[in-house]
């Protein structure tokens, strides 16, 4: 069935955006990797470690601690975010200005900086004259995000799922609107259930804006930083130290250019790597599993 | 089964209508009976698909009343009219396959799995579905998603009344009539009320017994195919229906000969009468391009005519002319003798229609 004609010809047209490619991504990666195989302690004393930065990352107790927690992190405002932006846009007026006003108010979070959020958070959590923290004072609840670690944990996801829920809300409104309403209308004629339209009609229409709002959170809180840097500070102890904190620490407080280098690394392959698993499972899962054979 | 009755029924999408440019259905009584074919043709936003869903329930029309069997169903949801629908595009659930999206009517009514399974099987059958039933309805061809949204409306026995909305749109050409002719057996075979909109003439003719021509919210005429052809209700259906449609002459009664602007028509004695006894100042005399004949010389009752241009088109030829400024088509068959610039017409008597406020009046012929 192939008759697609080999013309090596075509990799011409595709230099431009190599060289793009290039300059925005692979040669700074590769000055990582320049530092990563390297110990670097002045301009002219530089000597080749080979992997031994990358050994001692992967041994590293505390960086495995803040990995660990970064996943479930990661895991626990995926697993928050997603059905709560599905819900919020299945009950989002479709027309009029109310959809409009509402639209407005739900993108709101997004528009903050992440470290302004960070301080909203910290100022809205503290004891003395924040409205959440004093709140649950009042109320008699033990609550404190300096001494208590579950509590500075709850805050932060609850800060996460606040900021960025709207993007996954926005995202899968997008995807419902673009359902044509003949579906909905065959549904009903097929005397479909409001959980069968969700499950067989809305929820299919939305896979692809799903994998877009997963990656994208995926990442996105992978990496978080600057938000419960501002908060907790990585406290109490280290228990809301994620990654890119601990980096941060790494190269800029400690100036470990090759260590750091090496972490950069592991770091980029991680997210590389879950993300590609994550995405040929959704698109694995799609495919016609039996196209053969009979019923 | 069902016969279908609409009764005064009207339909405004504004909530105070006030004029009849507020209505996409205006007040209209019709009867669909049970086990017919019919067809509703009309051009787009001519109110055909609202008035399909008011049938089918999708819609709740502002006045007058819809009956199933005689009882009314103004507010029954589709869900409870026993009717199935197939839209343009076609719908199907994506993540199913074609047996469970076959199924799926069946089983939201908690039908048994025992006797799920020989409906389907049946109705794919008649479909020619089954090779694909295991498939993923996803990956089918437009053709056949549109069998399966069609094979939905068929596997459950309670079914009325099947209406289609433009089924053919996303077609490929060729496979058409075959979907077409699928439709008509499934038609003889299940004694179903079919209710098939479109905006083509061919379309509706080949699959329908009876047309209804629906023209600004209204239908103008409905008949057979034939009688749409030889007696169109209205000039929209003479204008319609055909290829090409109609041509048209606004005339009036002036010392006792037909005026078409300044030219006097020479009708016979008959039409002459009617025009003078129309009583309106918007009176028309239609005639089919069939029926103009046209020579190089003049003849009885000819009119001078300036030739624009003459089509070939296989097995006729499509002659337009201008009469008194305004354009004409004329069909002259395969072989018909040269015409130069200026030639001269004859309109055939008894194939002249008369118009009076855009709707037929009989001309007493005697």
């Amino acid at each position: 069935m192939n008759n697609k004609v080999l013309n090596n010809r075509a990799w011409l047209l595709v230099l431009p955006m190599l060289v793009l490619v290039a300059f925005s991504a692979i040669i700074p990666l590769m000055t990582v990797v320049n530092y990563s195989v390297q110990d670097v302690l002045g301009p002219n004393a530089r000597f080749f470690t080979g992997t031994e930065w990358f050994h001692s990352i992967l041994n590293d107790a505390s960086l495995r601690n803040a990995f660990v927690r970064q996943i479930l992190f990661s895991l626990t405002i995926l697993a928050i975010q997603v059905p709560l932006g599905i819900g919020i846009a299945l009950i989002m007026p479709k027309r009029g200005w109310q959809a409009s006003a509402v639209l407005i108010l739900i993108t709101l979070p997004l528009l903050i900086p992440w470290n302004v959020v960070g301080s909203i958070w910290q100022i809205f959590t503290r004891g003395d004259i924040g409205l959440m923290g004093w709140g649950l004072r009042e109320l008699g609840i033990n609550y404190n995000i300096t001494r208590n670690a579950g509590d500075a944990w709850a805050t932060i996801i609850l800060m996460d799922v606040w900021h960025w829920t709207p993007l996954v809300a926005m995202l899968c409104y997008s995807g419902l609107r673009s359902i044509p309403e003949a579906y909905y209308q065959a549904a009903r004629i097929d005397r479909a259930s409001k959980w069968a339209i969700f499950r067989y009609i809305q929820l299919p229409k939305l896979t692809n804006v799903l994998v877009i709002a997963v990656l994208l959170r995926f990442m996105h809180s992978f990496m978080i930083y600057a938000e419960p840097f501002v908060l907790t500070g990585g406290g109490p102890g280290s228990s809301t130290t994620f990654l890119s904190q601990s980096l941060a620490t790494m190269a800029i407080g400690q100036q470990d250019l090759g260590p750091s280098a090496a972490f950069s690394i592991i770091y980029f392959l991680v997210i590389l790597l879950v993300s590609w698993v994550f995405y040929t499972t959704i698109m694995h899962m799609q495919k016609d599993k039996n196209p053969h054979g009979g019923a | 089964m069902a016969e279908i009755t609409l009764k005064g029924l009207a339909h405004s999408y504004s909530k105070s209508p006030s004029s009849h440019s507020d209505y996409a259905i205006r007040q209209m009584d019709h009867v669909w009976h049970q086990g017919g074919a019919y067809a509703l043709l009309g051009p787009s936003g001519c109110g055909k698909s609202t008035l399909l869903n008011i049938i089918s329930g999708l819609l709740e029309p502002s006045e007058g009343d819809v009956l199933f069997d005689g009882h009314r169903v103004n507010e029954l949801p589709p869900e409870e009219r026993n009717i199935a629908q197939v839209f343009q595009f076609p719908v199907i659930y994506d993540t199913m396959t074609v047996y469970d999206n076959l199924a799926f009517p069946l089983r939201n009514m908690n039908t048994p799995e025992y006797k799920v399974d020989p409906k389907v099987r049946e109705i794919a059958d008649i479909l020619d579905l089954t090779p694909l039933l295991s498939r993923k309805a996803k990956n089918l061809t437009a053709d056949e998603k549109q069998k399966v949204s069609m094979g939905r409306g068929l596997v459950r026995d309670d079914v009325s009344a099947i209406l289609f909305d433009e089924p053919l749109t996303v077609i490929d050409p060729q496979l058409k009539w075959k979907l077409r002719r699928k439709l008509k057996e499934i038609h003889e075979r299940f004694n179903i009320t079919m209710i098939y909109v479109t905006h083509d003439q061919l379309e509706a003719s080949t699959f329908a017994d009876k047309i209804a021509v629906m023209y600004d919210g209204q239908v103008v005429q409905f008949g057979t195919p034939r009688e749409l052809f030889e007696k169109p209700a209205h000039t929209f259906v003479g204008y319609f229906i055909g290829s090409p449609g109609m041509n048209f002459m606004s005339v009036s009664h002036q010392a006792g000969k037909v005026m078409f602007g300044e030219l006097p028509l020479p009708v016979n004695e008959a039409v002459s009468r009617s025009v003078a006894a129309a009583g309106s100042s918007n009176i028309k005399l239609g005639i089919r391009p069939e029926f103009i004949t046209v020579s190089q010389t003049p003849e009885a009752n000819s009119v001078p005519i300036e030739v624009v241009n003459l089509q070939d088109l296989g097995t006729y030829s499509l002659l337009s002319f201008t009469l008194n400024g305004q354009l004409f088509k004329a069909r002259l068959p395969e072989g018909h003798a040269p015409v130069g610039d200026a030639a001269h017409a004859v309109f055939s008597d008894q194939h002249i229609a008369l118009y009076v406020d855009e709707y037929l009046v009989e001309i007493g012929h005697e």
